[in-house]
């Protein structure tokens, strides 16, 4: 934990509110994003018990499994959420653009531009919880490997119609929500935690009840009461009163009241199928029903608190003035959206179980390269954060005293001036440290000369520009500080370089087992349970 | 490497140091030069002769008539070996190929007359060797792959810039340390955990998973470290690949001109002088990072073994060598702690000491050494202050004498934290544990101890 988060915590406990830890907004917020609340049964891997879904917060989709082990119920619940996740993204799908990239030419080896389409905007996912990010990823590895009757007549077991396509888009998102700083699929948890410093630890931070408690405690609370009540209250039944965001569920709630209803829903079921005539069957039927509307109003009531959270977490959030730089990262993440919607539309097979080798190392470098970026990015878009930073000695502020003109020593003398700058921050500086600041949203690079004793509560640094100058023997206008000034340098980096190229997957080299081989179009399923295919 | 020969091979527990270590060389070469798989990897303990190693194996291969890349993982590390190189055999030529940032070898290169400087890997085509980083060689295309590489500090290579150089070259000696940091990334790689070619694995766990029957060798035999460290950092961080010091218990000596003023760093100075080990002890007490009273306490203990004269009695030479500022090194776990100790340092008036990251002190080495110790004041002990990479590090830098600063109740802390990291399928756990090396190190310093509150 930095010096300044645990400040900011410290003080969170003394007022009983959570502190601010940002000032502007550092995730992108869709207008319309789609919210999902999954739940799952306890004691099996991927078994969905429920969900609210939906777009509209007054008007959520309910979506129940009545008896979570039945498989055919399950490829129902799958089939239902396709019906409302795949239109969603596909209203995004077709909006467009023309954008240019870079690419290399396979004949001549050169970058050269080509013209390509990007997705206007891009569907988001919002889950409460960082668990409920893991569960995207789950139910997308659950589902892309199935085949349909239509792809595969024979195969037992067929899945309903666009759930493998739900599991490669969930999968996708999933995958996306690895790399820092994109919005594409967003945990509310990590995403109010960043923006808010509460009085608890992180751990207990990922309950989304107690985490809004200290951001918005209700009048005349101070927020670790209300976190407290809101993790440990129970009513007379014995139930939590702010139910966990899920996925997983209570287990009081499990044993008292869900268990009860799915025996009687299964109870039910038996009944029905012994009945013995038309008027039977009805009652039956109606017993049945009833049934499972038990179970329904039970999923609902431990879904829609935390469905109701979740909009006014994002709320909170939408009343932050965007960081600078979000809409550059949202590029990214509309680029990942266009190119997962070219690989669907071209009919590549689904996200293989493993990464090879290279794609493996490729996808390390980028999220590396992104954190980078994110880390730069969030500082520079935010005092607050830039304090944090300044306070851990890897940027400082201040005021330049003084300008010097200099020269370089090369035959043609580029000017190199030399400005003194005073700052009562204590960066980390040693003999010629890189140091950056923002000119016109370009990162300019000075590195630091010497130290020149003390002034006052400040310290006097010295440092040589040393570009974005321009090209003649006297600086450009303005591209330098003048006396007077106030300035901001940084000992990290604005800008990420790109890494080496990587040799293809089928110039894998020895040392890494060579080329992959053939990608199977789907894998085996599980020996012992053939239904699955995980 | 001088060497004297006190026993025969033969002599049943009799061990010769320099015997042993020539026999594991040889061994080496000949499966480098000689032998039939694409990789030969050799584990090397802290200080036992493996850039020697790989300056040699690179001689050979280079008198052989087979010119050879070197990949290094850091330009200091990179400049270090073409020095040697020459060093040795300044007929060779060498080449150095460099990135095109400012300044980006050491200017000493230029004097050499037959070491090559370049950024372009064109221009240093033909020459016998050429050296440079992983991240340069990554950059640069070849039609013709070299029929041979050296990897040094293989095991701080990560799996995937492995994967970028490993298509320039045909077969390679792979050099390293185990027991030091291991590579490590900025983000999560949880995802590939298990896989064999984790991109976040070192690059010769990748290499092993893939080529399992690859000669694999050990040198034996540590010429840095004293006979009072190498039992210790042998047993804490090696313990099924044993190795032994080179020199015997009376080899070294650490003798001070000024006698001790009865304070806590005299006091400890003089600890370590006589027993290789020191550990000045403050009150226990949950501090910050960059916890004032024992970063003073690590300056003040620098100034105090500046100020007393010391002089360092070794195999090197007859005569005692002075210990001066450029053989006195301060190691930390964090860059803030190291930031702080030498701004204490500088109000000291001491400037030319070695203050660094225990990353960035791997592969250095120095007469002593003083260490913050990573637990010091922590509330608790995370996998990063854990890591013994990380204390193997700190604690293996010296020829002579190590000194550890440290706030009691580590041994506690260590107690409250036992290690819960998640266990990964298809990981090999590394032994031993970094919360069993730091009681086997805290153990062996506590007979050293010196309680001193500032």
């Amino acid at each position: 934990m930095s010096l300044i988060s645990a400040l900011a915590r410290l003080e969170a406990v003394q007022t009983g509110r959570a502190q601010p830890a940002a000032t502007a907004r550092h995730r992108h917020l869709s207008d319309r994003p789609l919210v999902l609340v999954p739940l799952t049964t306890a004691g099996e891997a991927g078994a969905p018990l429920g969900a609210l879904v939906g777009t509209d917060r007054d008007a959520p989709r309910l979506l129940v499994v009545p008896q979570p082990r039945d498989r055919d119920l399950r490829f129902a619940f799958l089939a239902e959420l396709a019906d409302v996740v795949l239109p969603y993204i596909d209203t995004y799908a077709e909006a467009a653009e023309s954008a240019e990239r870079n690419e290399t030419d396979p004949e001549t080896g050169k970058r050269v531009k080509v013209e390509v389409e990007l997705c206007s905007d891009a569907p988001q996912l919002i889950v409460p919880s960082r668990a409920g990010v893991d569960y995207v990823r789950l139910l997308g590895r659950s589902m892309r490997f199935r085949r349909t009757a239509e792809q595969e007549p024979e195969a037992p077991h067929p899945a309903p119609p666009r759930v493998p396509l739900l599991g490669r888009w969930l999968t996708h998102y999933g995958e996306r929500a690895r790399v820092p700083g994109s919005s594409l699929l967003l945990a509310l948890t990590e995403v109010l935690s960043r923006h808010w410093a509460t009085g608890q630890s992180s751990l207990e931070d990922q309950h989304l009840g107690a985490l809004l408690a200290w951001i918005d405690p209700p009048d005349g609370t101070s927020g670790a009461e209300a976190a407290l009540s809101a993790e440990l209250a129970r009513d007379e039944r014995g139930q939590l009163r702010c139910p966990p965001a899920g996925p997983a569920t209570d287990p009081a709630f499990d044993n008292k009241l869900l268990a009860p209803a799915i025996e009687r829903y299964d109870r039910a079921r038996t009944r029905l199928a012994a009945a013995e005539d038309g008027l039977q069957a009805d009652d039956r039927l109606a017993e049945l029903t009833a049934a499972e509307h038990g179970i329904r109003a039970l999923v609902e009531s431990r879904t829609r608190p935390t469905w109701d959270a979740v909009w006014r977490g994002i709320d909170l959030l939408r009343a932050l003035p965007e960081g600078a730089h979000v809409a550059d990262r949202w590029t990214r993440d509309r680029w990942s959206f266009t190119g997962h919607r070219d690989r669907v539309t071209a009919g590549e097979p689904p996200q293989p179980r493993h990464d090879d080798a290279v794609t493996a190392a490729n996808k390390l470098a980028t999220r590396e390269r992104e954190q980078a970026r994110l880390e730069a990015q969030e500082a520079l878009d935010d005092p607050l954060i830039m304090a944090g930073r300044r306070l851990a000695g890897e940027a400082f502020a201040g005021e330049v005293i003084d300008v010097v003109m200099a020269y370089s020593d090369s035959k043609r003398p580029s000017p190199r001036p030399l400005v003194t700058v005073r700052t009562e921050d204590r960066p980390h500086l040693g003999e010629r440290t890189k140091v950056y600041r923002q000119l016109g949203g370009k990162p300019q690079a000075a590195e630091f000369v010497r130290y020149e004793g003390q002034e006052g509560a400040g310290a006097l640094f010295v440092l040589r520009i040393l570009d974005k100058m321009g090209r003649g023997k006297e600086p450009e206008a303005g591209s330098v500080p003048e006396k007077g000034d106030h300035v901001c340098f940084t000992l990290f980096e604005h800008e990420q370089r790109g890494g080496a190229k990587l040799p293809d997957p089928e110039e894998t080299p020895w040392t890494h087992g060579g080329p992959p081989g053939e990608r199977t179009e789907s894998p085996l399923p599980d020996p012992v349970t053939e239904e699955d295919a995980l | 490497m001088t060497t004297t020969f006190t026993g025969t091979p033969d002599a049943p527990g009799v061990f010769d140091p320099g015997a042993e270590a020539t026999r594991a060389t040889d061994a080496i070469l000949r499966d480098t030069l000689h032998g039939p798989e694409r990789g030969v990897v050799v584990d090397s303990p802290p200080g036992a002769g493996k850039s020697t190693l790989v300056v040699r194996a690179a001689l050979e291969l280079a008198s052989a008539g087979r010119p050879l890349m070197v990949i290094a993982q850091t330009n200091a590390q990179v400049d270090d070996l073409v020095l040697r190189l020459a060093e040795k055999d300044p007929t060779l030529p060498v080449g150095r190929l460099h990135s095109s940032d400012p300044d980006p070898y050491d200017k000493a290169l230029d004097d050499l007359d037959n070491v090559r400087t370049s950024a372009k890997a064109a221009e240093l085509a033909g020459l016998d060797v050429v050296v440079s980083t992983a991240a340069k060689w990554a950059h640069v295309k070849v039609d013709e792959p070299w029929r041979h590489a050296i990897v040094d500090e293989a095991y701080q290579m990560r799996s995937d810039a492995l994967l970028a150089v490993a298509g320039l070259f045909e077969r390679a000696l792979f050099v390293g340390d185990p027991g030091q940091l291991d590579p490590f990334a900025i983000v999560g790689s949880e995802q590939w955990a298990g896989l064999s070619y984790d991109p976040s694995a070192s690059a010769v766990t990748t290499l092993l998973a893939h080529n399992p029957d690859l000669p694999q060798h050990r040198l034996p035999v540590s010429w840095r470290l004293p006979a009072s460290a190498a039992p210790l950092v042998s047993d804490a961080f090696y313990p099924y690949t044993p190795f032994r010091s080179g020199t015997g218990p009376g080899d070294r000596r650490l003798d001070f001109a000024v006698a001790s003023d009865g304070g806590g760093p005299d006091r400890v100075i003089d600890e370590a002088a006589r027993s290789g080990w020191g550990l000045l002890e403050l009150p226990e007490r949950h501090t910050p990072r960059t916890d004032p009273e024992a970063v003073r306490a690590v300056a003040q203990v620098v100034r105090r073994l500046l100020d007393r004269a010391g002089a360092a009695t070794s195999e090197r030479s007859p005569e005692p060598v002075p210990l001066t500022a450029d053989r006195i090194a301060v190691g930390t776990a964090h860059r803030d702690q190291a930031a702080a100790v030498r701004a204490a340092l500088t109000d000291l008036g001491v400037t030319d000491v070695t203050v660094d990251t225990a990353n960035r002190l791997q592969g250095r080495e120095y007469d002593v050494t003083v260490v913050l110790h990573p637990l010091s004041g922590r509330p608790d002990a995370t996998a990063f202050h854990l890591e013994t990479g990380r204390l193997c590090v700190l604690a293996s830098r010296h020829r002579h004498a190590c000194i550890v600063v440290c706030r009691a109740g580590v041994p506690a802390l260590l107690d409250d934290h036992p290690s819960t990291e998640p266990v990964q399928l298809g990981v090999n756990v590394k032994f031993p544990d970094g919360w069993e090396a730091h009681h086997a190190v805290l153990s062996q310093l506590s007979e050293h101890r010196v309680t001193w509150r500032p």
